[in-house]
C-alpha cells in the first residue's frame, strides 16, 4: 500500500487556483490532505491553532464546564455569602468558590469514571469490580443514547434531519415489549427475537418519513415531529388498554415485564458489569461505519447528503437512498428502545422514551454526524447523566442533577458556535470544521 | 478619476497572488485585465476595492495616496465593484436594492391635524434623530434609479422585483448601485460569464456610454474575443505578475500566449470525421418544462458514431431540458435509441451503463460533489462497478488507485486524489469530469457547455479530449451556447430555438447566418418564407444533414428509422 500521495505536476498553480477560489471555500481538512511524511508535532500544532473540529469540541467541552462552574457557584449559599465580601476576604471567597466548584466536578468524576477511594480500597484487600461500577453505569446510560444518536446521524449523513428518533424509539418500544412478554421464546432466541422486533418497529416508522418525503416530498422535520407525537399517543393508548399493553388489572400506563428469557444479559460476572447492550451499540456504530465508508449504499447515502443533484446525475436512486435511510435510521432507534426495555428497565412505562429521542439530535450534533464521534459523545452525555446523578447526591441536593441538562445544552451550542469559541481561545480563523454543513442542515 | 497600482503585492502563506504589479487606468479608459484562472486578477480587485490588504505597494487616485481599507472606504474614494455573484436581495425590487446601505431618508413626521377647533400642529423627529430613525424615501430612490437608468441606456425599471429580472439586467442594477454611490472607477468582475451573446453586447453598449461620460472601467475576465472588442488597453497577468500591456488589436495568439506562457493552439485542430453508424436516434421528443409548458417540442436528430453533433442556441431554448431528458434525469415522451436500442424508459444509472457519457452543465451542482475528495468524484457515477465495488462493498484502495492514473492522464492540478473537489479551480474541476466521464468506454457523449468559464488552457485541453473520443468512434453531441465552442468542434451543427431543431447546418455557415438561426429569424416550419435569410439559404439548411452523411458515403441513408 503506496501512502505518497500524487504529486502534482506544478503544485504552484494548484495554490493559486485554490486562492483564487477564494479563501473562503478552502476545505479545512487537514487530515486527508495532509502529506503523511509531515511531522506530527507540526500537524498537531496546526489543528490546535486553527482548530480543527476536535479541538473546537474540546475546548467547548471546556468552556462549558467553566460556565457550568459559575452556576454551580450561584447555586451554593455558601460561596454566595463568601462573595458578598469578596472585597473585605477576597481569598475566602474565591477559596470558596474553588472548593464549590472543584467539589462538584470532583464528585461528578467520580460518580461517572473512576472513583479513587475504590481503588485504594481494592488495594487493600477491597472489591476490584467496585472501581469500574462508575463506567458500567456510565455505559448504561449512554447505551441508548448512542444507538438514537447513530440514528441521527445516518439520516443526517444522507441529508436528511431526523427529529423523529422518539417516535420510532417508541415504535421499537412497543415491539419489544409486545414480544417480550406476549411470546415465550427459548433464551438467546428470544432476546434476538426482541431486538429484530424493535429494529423493526422502528424501523417502519422511519421507512413511513422516508416514503412520504420520497413520494410526496413531505418534509421529513416536519413529519417526523408530527409523526412523534402521534406515536406517543399510541403509546398512551395501548397503554391504557386492557388486553393491548396494558398490564392486567392495572390502572396505570404500564405493561407488564418482559419475560426474564428477553432480557439482556450482562457480560463480566457479577456487577458491575458491560451490558450486551452497550456491545449492541458499539457494535452498530462500527456497522453504520462500514456502511457509509465502505458500501456503495454508503456511498450513495453520503452522495444524496451532500448534492442531490448530482447524485441523481450519476445515476443515483435519491428516493430510494431517502426510504432505505429512513427505514435504518427508523432501526436504530428501535434498537435503542430494545436495550432500555430489555437491558435496564424490563418494562414500558408511558414515560419510557424519556428524552432519548432529542438527546440523539444533540449526540449526533457533537459527534459531528460520524459514528466514532457519536460513540465518544454518547459515552460523555452518558458519564454527564451518571455524574449528575451522583453529584446531587453527594451535594445533598444543593447542586441540582439538571446541572448536567445546562453542560449539555452548553456544549452543542459551543460546538455549533465555532466563531465564538475560536473568539474566546484566540485560535486563527480559518474556514469549515464541518459544522457549518451541520448548520446548513437544520433547514435545508 | 486616475487610478494607479504601485508595487501591490499580496502574499498568501507561501504564495505569492501578487507580485508587484503596477497599473495606470486613465480617466475614461476601459481596461482590460486578463489572464487565466488563479492568475491573481480577482485578489488584485479585492485589494482595490478593501478587501483584502496588500503587503506591499499602494493605490494612488488621482496621483494621491488612498488608504483602502474596507469596501466602505473603496466606496468613499470612487471605487465600485460588480462581483461575478451578485449581491441582491431578490425578494426587493431594483430601487430598494440600489439603495440598500445608503438608503435616501426623509425627516420621520407625523402631518399636521385640525379636528374642529383642535390644531395639532406637524411633530416632526429632531433632525440630529434622522440618521437612526427616518422615513425611506422610496420616490427619492426611484427617481435616481430612472434617471441612470435613461442617461445610460440601462433600462431598468425600478419598481420591478429583483428576482424577476434575467441575469443580464441584474447585473446592471448591480451597475447603478455602484454608480449611485458616486463610483467613477468601475471594476466589473468577469461580468460576462453569466450573460448570452446578446446581453453582451447591451454591456458593452454601456460600458462605452460610461466610459464617454469620464468613468475608468477595469474589465477582468478571460475571454480573448470580448477583451479585445471592448477594452482600449490590455494588461496581461499571469502568475501574479503584470506580463504584458498590449493594445486591443494584439492577435488572439499573442494574447493567449501571454496568459498561459507558452504558446496555444486557440482551435482545435482536427481531421475530418469518419462516420460509422447511427449512435444516438432521438425520435420526437418532447420535454416538459418547469411551468408546465413544452420546453422542447418535438426534437428529431440523429448522431453517428465517429461525429460531433454541436447543439447551437442561445441559452434557455430547451438545451438544459434536452440533456437532462436524454439522460433519463427529466421525463420526456418520445423515443431515444442508443445503438438501435430504445432506452426512453430507462433510469439514468441504465443508461451511464448503456455506454452514455455526461458531462453536465453545470458542473459545480450536477457534476460535482464539492465536499467529496478528487478519488471519490472521478467515481462518482461509476462507483457500483467493477473494480470500484464489488457487490455491495466498495473498493477504496482501487479508487484511490485509478485516481492516480486519471489525476495524471488528465493532468487535474491537485495536491493529492484526497483533496476535497470544492477546493480545484473551475477548470480542474472540470477537468475531474472529463476524466470521469471520458476514461471509459462509451457510445455517447453529450456535454452540455463543456468549457464554461474555463480559461484558455483548459478550454484546448477539454477541446482535444473531446475530438479524441470523436476519433476513436464516439458519438458525441455537444451543447453550447458560445459560437466559439460550436465551431472549433462540430461536424454538423444542429440549432435549437425555443424547443425547437429550426436548421441542421454545415459546419462552415457563416456566423451571421449562424446568429441568424439562433436568434430564431427561421423556424422550421416557416422556412420557405423566411424573412431573415435567403430562400436558397434555408433550402440548403434543410437538405445538409443527409448531404454531410452522404460525404462519407456509407450508402444511402435511411431517412427513416421505423419507431415502433
Amino acid at each position: 500500500m503506496s501512502e505518497t500521495p500524487v504529486a502534482a505536476p506544478d503544485p504552484v498553480p494548484a495554490a493559486a487556483d485554490a486562492v483564487a477560489a477564494g479563501p473562503g471555500q478552502r476545505g479545512d481538512s487537514p487530515g486527508p490532505a495532509t502529506p503523511r511524511g509531515r511531522l506530527t508535532g507540526a500537524v498537531l500544532i496546526q489543528a490546535i491553532t486553527q482548530g480543527s473540529s476536535a479541538v473546537i469540541t474540546i475546548l467547548a467541552i471546556f468552556l462549558a464546564l467553566v460556565v457550568g462552574g459559575v452556576l454551580i457557584v450561584f447555586s451554593d449559599p455558601v460561596v454566595t455569602r463568601a462573595w458578598s465580601s469578596l472585597f473585605t476576604h477576597p481569598g475566602y471567597a474565591l477559596g470558596q468558590t474553588w472548593d464549590a466548584v472543584s467539589f462538584a466536578y470532583t464528585q461528578m468524576f467520580e460518580g461517572a469514571i473512576l472513583n479513587p477511594s475504590t481503588v485504594s480500597a481494592a488495594l487493600h484487600g477491597g472489591s476490584v469490580a467496585a472501581i469500574f461500577y462508575p463506567l458500567s453505569s456510565t455505559c448504561a446510560q449512554a447505551t441508548p443514547l448512542i444507538l438514537t444518536g447513530l440514528s441521527v446521524a445516518i439520516a443526517f449523513r444522507a441529508g436528511l434531519f431526523n427529529i423523529g428518533a422518539a417516535g420510532q424509539w417508541v415504535g421499537g418500544a412497543v415491539v419489544a415489549t409486545w414480544l417480550g412478554f406476549g411470546v415465550s421464546l427459548p433464551p438467546v432466541i428470544h432476546v434476538i427475537v426482541c431486538l429484530i422486533g424493535a429494529f423493526v418497529g422502528g424501523g417502519v416508522i422511519g421507512w413511513f418519513v422516508g416514503l412520504l418525503k420520497a413520494r410526496t416530498g413531505a418534509h421529513e422535520v416536519i413529519v417526523t415531529i408530527m409523526l412523534n407525537y402521534v406515536m406517543y399517543d399510541l403509546l398512551s393508548y395501548l397503554l391504557s388498554h386492557q388486553g393491548m399493553l396494558q398490564k392486567p388489572k392495572q390502572t396505570n400506563q404500564i405493561a407488564p415485564f418482559i419475560a426474564s428469557n428477553a432480557n439482556l444479559p450482562h457480560v463480566g460476572g457479577p456487577p458491575p458489569q458491560v451490558g450486551i447492550g452497550f456491545l449492541i451499540a458499539v457494535a452498530a456504530a462500527l456497522g453504520v461505519a462500514w456502511l457509509l465508508s465502505r458500501t456503495t449504499t454508503g456511498f450513495e447515502f453520503r452522495t444524496v447528503g451532500a448534492s442531490p443533484s448530482a447524485a441523481r446525475t450519476g445515476g443515483i436512486n435519491v428516493e430510494r437512498s431517502w426510504v432505505l435511510v429512513m427505514l435504518l435510521a427508523g432501526g436504530l432507534a428501535g434498537l435503542s428502545a430494545a436495550t432500555v426495555i430489555q437491558g435496564t428497565n424490563t418494562q414500558l412505562t408511558f414515560n419510557s422514551y424519556g428524552t432519548y429521542g432529542p438527546d440523539g439530535i444533540t449526540v449526533a450534533l457533537l459527534g459531528r454526524a460520524k459514528p466514532i464521534g457519536v460513540v465518544l459523545a454518547g459515552l460523555l452525555f452518558g458519564a454527564l447523566h451518571v455524574g449528575g446523578t451522583y453529584v446531587e447526591a453527594a451535594t445533598l441536593g444543593q447542586v441540582p442533577a439538571n446541572i448536567v441538562q445546562v453542560l449539555e445544552g452548553l456544549i452543542v451550542l459551543f460546538v455549533a458556535a465555532p466563531a465564538l469559541i475560536r473568539a474566546t481561545f484566540r485560535l486563527r480563523a480559518t474556514a469549515g470544521t464541518g459544522m457549518e454543513a451541520v448548520a446548513k442542515g437544520w433547514n435545508a | 478619476m486616475k487610478l494607479e497600482l504601485r508595487g501591490i503585492t499580496k502574499r498568501f502563506g507561501s504564495l505569492v497572488a501578487n507580485d508587484h504589479i503596477d497599473m495606470v487606468v486613465q480617466p475614461g479608459e476601459i481596461r482590460a485585465l486578463l489572464g487565466e484562472n488563479g492568475a491573481g486578477k480577482t485578489t488584485l480587485m479585492n485589494v482595490l476595492y478593501g478587501l483584502l490588504q496588500p503587503d506591499e505597494g499602494e493605490i494612488l487616485i488621482d496621483d494621491r495616496p488612498v488608504h483602502i481599507r474596507s469596501p466602505k472606504d473603496a466606496i468613499g474614494a470612487g471605487v465600485g465593484m460588480v462581483h461575478q455573484h451578485f449581491m441582491l436581495v431578490p425578494v426587493f425590487t431594483v430601487a430598494e436594492n440600489v439603495t440598500l446601505g445608503a438608503e435616501p431618508i426623509s425627516r420621520l413626521a407625523l402631518p399636521g391635524l385640525t379636528v374642529g377647533s383642535l390644531h395639532v400642529p406637524r411633530l416632526s423627529l429632531p433632525a440630529a434623530a434622522t440618521s437612526w430613525l427616518g422615513m425611506l424615501d422610496r420616490r427619492r430612490a426611484r427617481a435616481s434609479v430612472r434617471e441612470l437608468s435613461e442617461r445610460f441606456g440601462f433600462r431598468v425599471d425600478p419598481d420591478a422585483f429583483v428576482e424577476d429580472l434575467p441575469v443580464g439586467v441584474q447585473q446592471r442594477v448591480e451597475i447603478i448601485k455602484a454608480l449611485l454611490r458616486d463610483a467613477s472607477i468601475l471594476v466589473l468582475d468577469e461580468p460576462t460569464a453569466v450573460l448570452t451573446p446578446g446581453e453582451t453586447e447591451d454591456l458593452f453598449a454601456i460600458m462605452r456610454q460610461l466610459r464617454d461620460s469620464g468613468h475608468s472601467i477595469i474589465f477582468i475576465s478571460h475571454k480573448l474575443r470580448e477583451v479585445q472588442a471592448i477594452a482600449d488597453n490590455i494588461t496581461v497577468i499571469r502568475r501574479g505578475k503584470v506580463v504584458a500591456e498590449r493594445p486591443p488589436d494584439t492577435s488572439d495568439a499573442e494574447l493567449a500566449a501571454l496568459m498561459v506562457g507558452r504558446s496555444v493552439q486557440l482551435r482545435v485542430s482536427k481531421a475530418a470525421a469518419s462516420l460509422a453508424g447511427v449512435a444516438l436516434d432521438v425520435r420526437d421528443l418532447s420535454v416538459p418544462g418547469e411551468h408546465g409548458d413544452l420546453a422542447v417540442r418535438s426534437i428529431s436528430f440523429d448522431v453517428r458514431r465517429g461525429e460531433i453533433l454541436g447543439i447551437a442556441g442561445v441559452q434557455g431554448n430547451g438545451q438544459t431540458e434536452l440533456c437532462e431528458a436524454l439522460m433519463g434525469l427529466r421525463p420526456a415522451t418520445g423515443s431515444v435509441l442508443l445503438d438501435g436500442q430504445d432506452i426512453s424508459a430507462a433510469t439514468t444509472k441504465e443508461r451511464l451503463h448503456a455506454g452514455i457519457g455526461y458531462i453536465p452543465e453545470d458542473r459545480q451542482e450536477d457534476g460535482l460533489v464539492a465536499g467529496f475528495t478528487v478519488a471519490d468524484n472521478l467515481v462518482l457515477d461509476v462507483y457500483d462497478r467493477p473494480p470500484y465495488a464489488a457487490g455491495i462493498a466498495m473498493k477504496p484502495e482501487a479508487i484511490r488507485k485509478a485516481a492516480v492514473e486519471l489525476v495524471g492522464d488528465y493532468d487535474v492540478r491537485t495536491s493529492s486524489v484526497l483533496t476535497l473537489a470544492g477546493t480545484l479551480s473551475g477548470g480542474n474541476q472540470q477537468k475531474v469530469i472529463v476524466a470521469r466521464e471520458l476514461s471509459r468506454p462509451n457510445k455517447l457523449l453529450l456535454a452540455s457547455q463543456p468549457t464554461r468559464g474555463l480559461d484558455v488552457g483548459s478550454i484546448e485541453f477539454v477541446h482535444s479530449e473531446i475530438v479524441k473520443q470523436r476519433d476513436q468512434g464516439v458519438a458525441v453531441v455537444i451543447v453550447s451556447s458560445e459560437l466559439d465552442e460550436i465551431y472549433a468542434l462540430s461536424d454538423r451543427i444542429a440549432v435549437i430555438y425555443e424547443g425547437k431543431i429550426v436548421g441542421i447546418c454545415p459546419p462552415d455557415i457563416p456566423e451571421h447566418e449562424l446568429g441568424l438561426l439562433m436568434a430564431g429569424a427561421a423556424t422550421a416550419d416557416a422556412q420557405g418564407d423566411s424573412t431573415g435569410l435567403r430562400p436558397p439559404a434555408a433550402e440548403e439548411l434543410l437538405q445538409t444533414a443527409p448531404l454531410v452523411a452522404d460525404e462519407a458515403g456509407p450508402g444511402p441513408r435511411v431517412e427513416e428509422l421505423p419507431s415502433e
